[in-house]
């Protein structure tokens, strides 16, 4: 009994140390305090990394050149891990413990749309860098978004395999426990079908599974002139594998989540003749574009990708709105915020009803392993 | 000169451990809504409660199959996977049929029971195997019930698919869930010092030395599973309202070790060290994110916040090589312990 209660006393002691800790915090008043949230731990970790750096790169510009309001900004970053139990717990820190004036973040949906309620609640604005699900600023007033959503993107990609590749048949495939990829599946399906041209095969794949050859099969069986792959990466770089082992030599078209250096590591060169559409592309000759990927490579030593583009984008979005509101005001910068017209990376945006951002999408082609801006497509 | 009343009160209910802890219980209560009504305790802290008190009642079911029946189940989140989908789609349906006509917390508490009796109902289903499957074995079939669970409702679109069911009504309040976390303490702890208890863990002891003396062992081991899904089920049916979103891969099998973690980490079969695990872990990983920032501030330097995990798992692999029983080993808090005990000792 007796190092039982000794090892309470030594748990209490703990808890009761960690408690304390959570008091010892103050906040300075000549500063400006944004929140961000992102999973840099777990299975989203890369997002979260690229996001970060995306918003530091903003405030230091910003704290450059004065600030915002004449104080300096300080940036609180913290994760999320991609699970929205932690995410809501992390709103509720940002917004009551840390007081901050506006939230930036998250990457995934699920986690968004956990934090979202509590912002709503709270009334402090909220912008989301990366989650495309619509329910998210759908939530409330105080809910904004930096990146299209995934009805836009099939649409886009339609258009452009319409319009741009004369494609008249279209094959896709997609996976069925996916919410963005069936997303996009669908409104590509919808919009092509809008424009005239026919969807030979429709076809999806389960979660997880390596070999795609049942359904390309059948897919390439109908002729397609083009096949759509609105899946991840890893994924997408399988599936192009397997349909140029098939004998499919047509352009594949897919979504964001082709924008990662490992495509071509899976994929090889069966991802030649493909594209995509994509938030940004750094070879964009539009000089904002330009401007930040030389400052990114010079800070970070790398080539940004869209996670780090869209966030370095959502940071101005709130900061130019404080800025324009003239004060800290949650409703001001509500209504700053939807007023909001600003040339950034990703293109002059401007908010609509649904506080969904309206902006162009880029298409990038992959060519000798690299990719290469193509065109810029407007709504 | 005795008065058989009051004697018959002070041997009956004073004296006894569970009223101490009840009250005791209660008395916390009261002080942690004190504090939060007088703002010393803000959101951010009674979040982490919250969060903590809805482990303490996963730990504490799981540890009743793991730790005191001695089956190795891992896929405890496919309980509450279930619990949180039906309570969550009953009352988000109820308010959206009719939006006033009745107490939202009475709904509330309904549908937290029919969340746990539809995951009791599969925890009859999965006691099954484990007659015929022991430790490897019956974890193996556990993880792919879990894993089943989560495929399911990723493909049922009425939930909201992989999207998760969105637009819940945020019930779960701090004394709710305390209420329910208290009950499940105490009866968990009644079943595990009852004759059903001891058939449990003579199970856990050796199976064919019970199965030789008279016990059933079907009939219990199917028991313990069904009472732990219960509880994981109303467990899960509090987090979906607390989080405001169910998701599938909320309850992924990270998420069932997390649990295993908690309970292993507290004491197989040992209900104070899981409850003391559960807050203890919660508030480690909440105290890190705090701590560092701190430190990052004082040392003007950038600690990032993924560091977090790393000190956290590191913990943890101390706590398990230098106290290999779990902080609790099978002791067990003495107010937990009913007094008829301690002539065992």
């Amino acid at each position: 009994m007796k190092r039982t209660s000794k090892l309470i006393y030594i748990v209490s002691i703990a808890i009761l140390i960690i408690g304390l800790s959570f008091f010892g915090c103050k906040k300075q008043s000549n500063e400006i305090l944004i929140g961000g949230v992102g999973p840099v731990t777990g299975e989203a970790a890369t997002f979260g990394q690229s996001m970060k750096e995306g918003f530091e790169l903003a405030i230091e510009e910003w704290n450059q050149n004065g600030g915002v309001l004449g104080k300096q900004i300080k940036f609180i970053y913290q994760d999320d891990k991609g699970d929205p139990t932690e995410a809501a717990t992390v709103w509720t820190k940002l917004i009551t413990q840390d007081k901050v004036v506006g939230i930036v973040g998250t990457a995934m949906s699920k986690c968004s749309l956990a934090g979202a309620p509590i912002s709503q609640q709270n009334k402090v604005p909220m912008i989301t860098p990366t989650s495309t699900n619509p329910k998210v600023t759908e939530v409330g007033d105080y809910i904004f978004r930096a990146c299209f959503i995934d009805p836009f993107q099939g649409t886009v990609g339609a258009k452009f395999a319409y319009e741009n590749l004369n494609a008249r048949k279209a094959g896709v495939i997609f996976d069925v426990g996916n919410d963005y990829t069936k997303g996009l599946a669908e409104f590509f399906r919808d919009k092509f079908t809008e424009l005239g041209g026919t969807v030979v095969a429709f076809e999806a794949h389960p979660t997880g599974t390596t070999d795609f050859k049942a359904q390309l099969t059948k897919i390439i069986s109908n002729k397609p002139d083009v096949i759509y792959i609105p899946d991840y990466y890893n994924d997408a770089g399988l599936i192009a594998k397997q349909a140029r082992e098939l004998g499919f030599n047509g352009p594949l078209v897919g979504g964001d989540g082709w924008d990662s250096p490992d495509l071509f590591k899976i994929g090889g060169t069966a991802v030649e003749n493909g594209f995509f559409t994509n938030h940004f592309s750094k070879d964009d000759p539009r000089p904002i574009v330009q401007e930040f990927v030389k400052k990114y490579q010079e800070k970070y030593n790398k080539v940004p990708d869209a996670f780090a583009a869209l966030a370095y984008d959502s940071m101005y979005i709130l900061l130019d709105a404080i800025k324009r509101a003239g004060s800290t005001d949650p409703e001001k910068i509500k209504q700053a915020l939807m007023e909001t017209n600003i040339n950034v990376v990703s293109g002059l945006i401007t908010f609509d009803k649904n506080r969904n951002p309206v902006k162009p999408a880029v298409i990038i082609a992959v060519k000798n392993g690299q990719q290469v801006y193509q065109a810029t497509v407007n709504p | 000169m005795k008065i058989p009343i009051i004697d018959f009160i002070y041997k009956k209910f004073i004296k006894r451990r569970m009223t101490i802890f009840i009250v005791g219980a209660l008395l916390v209560m009261f002080l942690i809504i004190l504090l939060q009504k007088y703002n010393i305790l803000n959101a951010y802290i009674i979040q982490i409660i919250n969060v903590s008190l809805v482990y303490v009642i996963l730990a504490v079911s799981l540890n009743l199959i793991n730790g005191f029946t001695g089956q190795f189940s891992i896929g405890h989140m496919g309980f509450a996977a279930v619990g949180a989908y039906v309570s969550a789609t009953i009352t988000t349906l109820v308010l959206k049929i009719t939006p006033n006509s009745f107490s939202h917390y009475l709904i509330f508490i309904l549908s937290l029971i029919a969340g746990g009796i539809v995951a009791a109902i599969l925890g009859f289903i999965i006691g099954f195997p484990s007659l015929r499957l022991k430790g490897d074995y019956l974890a193996i079939v556990t993880l792919g019930f879990g894993e089943i669970i989560r495929t399911i409702l990723n493909n049922i679109d009425y939930v909201g698919g992989p999207r998760g069911l969105l637009g819940i009504p945020k019930f779960s309040t701090f004394p709710i869930i305390f209420v329910i976390a208290i009950l499940t303490i105490i009866i968990i702890r009644n079943i595990v010092y009852s004759t059903h208890g001891r058939a449990l863990l003579s199970i856990r002891e050796n199976e064919v030395a019970s199965e030789l003396v008279g016990i059933n062992t079907t009939k219990y081991k199917i028991l313990s599973f069904v009472i732990g899904a219960f509880f994981a089920g109303i467990g899960g049916g509090l987090l979906a309202h607390l989080v405001q979103i169910a998701h599938p891969t909320q309850f992924g099998f990270m998420y069932s070790f997390l649990i295993l973690i908690m309970v292993y980490a507290g004491g197989m079969g040992s209900i104070s060290g899981s409850v003391i695990a559960a807050f203890g872990l919660t508030f480690l990983s909440e105290g890190l994110r705090v701590g560092l920032y701190s430190l990052s501030n004082l040392l003007k330097f950038t600690v990032g916040d993924q560091w977090r995990m790393v000190i956290y798992s590191l913990l943890l692999i101390f706590i398990m090589l230098f106290k290999t029983e779990g902080l609790m080993g099978m002791k067990e808090i003495k107010v937990l312990i009913p007094e008829e005990e301690d002539i065992h000792e």
